[in-house]
């Protein structure tokens, strides 16, 4: 669609982001096929056994591999409005960290206090300045989830330290 | 007159008081998270799926159909006040709703959206009502070639007709199909994709894939574009009611956004986004006052897709509780919560779980009347919730997403995968993939396959079954004009016409 866009660039070549995507998909599609092919079949459901639809899976998803591979060559379909925003790389990278800080501190520490850990690099990633007031709302929040959750949902979540300083 | 018979012993399980708390806590609920940007019902009913080891079926689906409904009436209220949908099926109210209220016109704008709403919740839950029955007598002709041909259309419709590209709309769909075969071979026992991870056989979770997608990634992907500017509040001025003269642009708008929106929900093709964008496009073109749409922002313009959306939201019931075809994310994850219960969705589930089923639908006229209590004099009241600042909103949808997965199991894998498909829905989101044919494909994708093996089983490994059916014959032709259709069609005009701009999921 970019290709007779005025705005676009005017060379619509490869689009490089969009290209990876394709070729990304077509690699997926021949994991999954070979991940198929390795999976012992009892000769009894030899007709339409447990592969039959991964096969077909795979099929589809290698033609669509390659329908979006050819529209990354005529210039990619990536809305204008998308291109022109530059990411906020910075932003996303504190968000990241704080999922990585979660899955690490959630075993050692529990919850709540990963939690928290979260709740502050997440804030700071989307521009809050205030560190410490974002703990105590974190934490706080993370309390509440952790006994909604605990509690009313009968959902049992990892205790750890803060946890079993309130007894829970 | 059995419906009326059916749907007063319904009243009968919604009106008791455990279950009149279960509506008003769903609805409260779900007009929260419409209000709140970045949070939907698909994610809200995700992450409250636990809920269903711990109390009755009716219980559970009130409480979701509850926040179902909210949503779409909480979402109208982001898109008159912020300019930003709430959730996707309101971006069009968005487009007048929000000029009205910049014309100071705002509280109309949300009164007549409100009142819209409760007219075509009543008139899409009625149909609801009176069409499954209907659905289901035809439904019992159905044998396994005739659903799985079935599903072949609602896939082709949820992901190629509805969207901006029918190649990324199919393939976020085929991506869903592998997630949902991850896991242990229920006819066979083999296991599949799990790559040796003894926490894949369960398979991946829909929890873990809604929250993934809807949380994680719209986070991420909200965090990149920052700068991208930013809408602002705009305060509400002027009373909640209406002019005479607004009620006589309403009402017929309200009628015909109802008429527009419940057949195309109850399709097998579902979305609340296309009838809304019919229903503007036809106010627009009835209207006498023209001159308002765009400018100072017309009622008709706001009254008509709100009734639209509200009535497809209904519609989109009728194919969820009499063919188990889910048609959007949400009905999906409501899918998985049957599944949960071990009642399986079909023809049979109005007489197997006659309490369920009319007990929901009358629920449904309940939470419409809860709704619109709660959105009109408690207007003021989610205001105040558009206030909360981004950052401290963004950090806590992530606490609550992690407590929701990381509650599942207690395994830190299912936060790996939970981190992984959200860095996939930010990807989706940045190429414009559209996330909600990923969740229907993860739960539909299964039963596809059990309905294909079944009709090749009975037919001893015959392909012809599928063709030879009628009825299944006349499916797959269906779904395969509905693929080509417009692409013919657009090669005949010779004009590229882009269809409605995708915006991801209902999240």
């Amino acid at each position: 669609m970019s290709v007779s866009d005025p705005h676009s660039d005017p060379h619509p070549g490869l689009a490089l982001p969009e290209a990876l995507i394709g070729i990304g998909l077509l690699v997926c599609a021949g994991a999954v096929v070979w991940q198929t092919a390795v999976m012992p079949v009892s000769p009894m459901y030899s007709k339409v056994g447990p592969t039959v639809f991964p096969y077909m899976t795979a099929a589809g998803l290698a033609i669509l591999a390659i329908l979006l591979f050819i529209q990354a060559m005529r210039g990619g379909w990536q809305p204008d409005d998308e291109k022109e925003v530059k990411a906020d790389w910075k932003s996303v990278a504190f968000v990241a960290a704080g999922l990585v800080a979660n899955v690490a501190l959630i075993g050692p520490l529990g919850f709540t206090a990963a939690s928290a850990v979260l709740f502050v690099l997440v804030a700071h990633g989307f521009g809050s300045r205030q560190p410490i007031r974002n703990a105590v709302t974190g934490l706080v929040l993370s309390l509440a989830a952790y006994f909604g959750f605990a509690k009313a949902l009968g959902v049992n979540i990892g205790a750890g330290v803060i946890e079993r300083l309130l007894g829970a | 007159m059995d419906t009326l018979s059916q749907l007063a012993h319904g009243f009968a399980v919604a009106l008791t008081w455990q279950n009149l708390l279960w509506c008003l806590l769903g609805t409260t609920l779900g007009t929260a998270i419409g209000v709140l940007p970045g949070l939907g019902p698909a994610l809200t009913i995700a992450l409250l799926l636990p809920i269903t080891f711990q109390v009755a079926p009716e219980a559970s689906f009130i409480l979701f159909a509850g926040i179902y409904y909210g949503a779409m009436y909480g979402g109208s209220t982001t898109s008159i006040l912020l300019n930003t949908p709430g959730e996707s099926a309101t971006i069009v109210t968005a487009l007048e709703g929000n000029k009205m209220a910049r014309s100071g016109r705002g509280g109309a704008a949300l009164a007549t959206s409100a009142i819209g709403s409760f007219v075509a919740g009543m008139i899409g839950t009625l149909g609801v009502a009176f069409l499954a029955p209907v659905v289901v007598s035809f439904a019992l002709a159905f044998g396994p070639a005739e659903y799985f041909s079935l599903m072949v259309l609602a896939f082709v419709m949820v992901s190629a007709v509805l969207g901006s590209s029918a190649v990324r709309g199919l393939t976020s769909l085929f991506v869903g199909f592998f997630l949902g075969m991850i896991g242990v071979d229920l006819q066979t026992g083999q296991p599949r994709f799990t790559f040796g991870v003894s926490e894949l056989l369960d398979g991946t979770s829909m929890i873990v894939a809604a929250v993934g997608l809807f949380a994680v990634g719209e986070t991420l992907y909200v965090a990149s574009r920052r700068y991208a500017g930013r809408d602002e509040i705009i305060p509400l001025k002027g009373s909640l009611y209406m002019t005479a003269q607004e009620w006589a642009r309403s009402w017929k708008a309200w009628l015909r956004g109802a008429a527009i929106g419940f057949p195309i929900g109850a399709l097998p093709a579902g979305g609340a986004e296309i009838p809304t964008f019919l229903s503007y496009a036809l106010e627009k073109k009835l209207s006498n006052h023209k001159e308002e749409f765009g400018t100072t922002g017309a009622i008709e313009g706001v009254a008509g897709p709100e009734a639209a959306n509200n009535a497809s939201a209904a519609g989109v019931l009728v194919p969820m509780l009499t063919l188990g075809l889910p048609t959007s994310a949400t009905a999906a994850i409501m899918l998985s919560a049957f599944q949960s219960y071990g009642i399986n969705p079909g023809p049979l589930l109005l007489q197997t779980q006659p309490a369920l089923v009319w007990g929901l639908v009358a629920s449904l006229f309940v939470a419409n009347v809860l709704l619109v209590i709660l959105n009109l004099p408690l207007i003021g009241l989610w205001v105040r919730l558009l206030k909360i600042p981004a950052p401290q909103l963004y950090a806590g949808i992530l606490v609550f997403a992690t407590v929701g997965t990381y509650g599942i199991s207690q395994s830190p894998v299912d936060l790996i995968l939970l981190y992984v498909l959200g860095a996939m829905g930010f990807l989706m989101r940045r190429f414009d993939f559209p996330t909600a044919p990923v969740i229907i494909g993860m739960i539909l994708g299964p039963l596809a396959e059990t309905q294909f093996r079944r009709a090749m089983t009975i037919s001893n490994g015959d392909w012809s079954v599928f063709y030879t059916h009628p009825l299944s014959l006349t499916l797959l032709i269906l779904a395969l004009l509905a693929l080509l259709g417009p692409r013919v069609y657009g090669i005949i005009v010779h004009r590229r016409t882009r269809g409605p701009e995708h915006v991801p999921g209902d999240a």
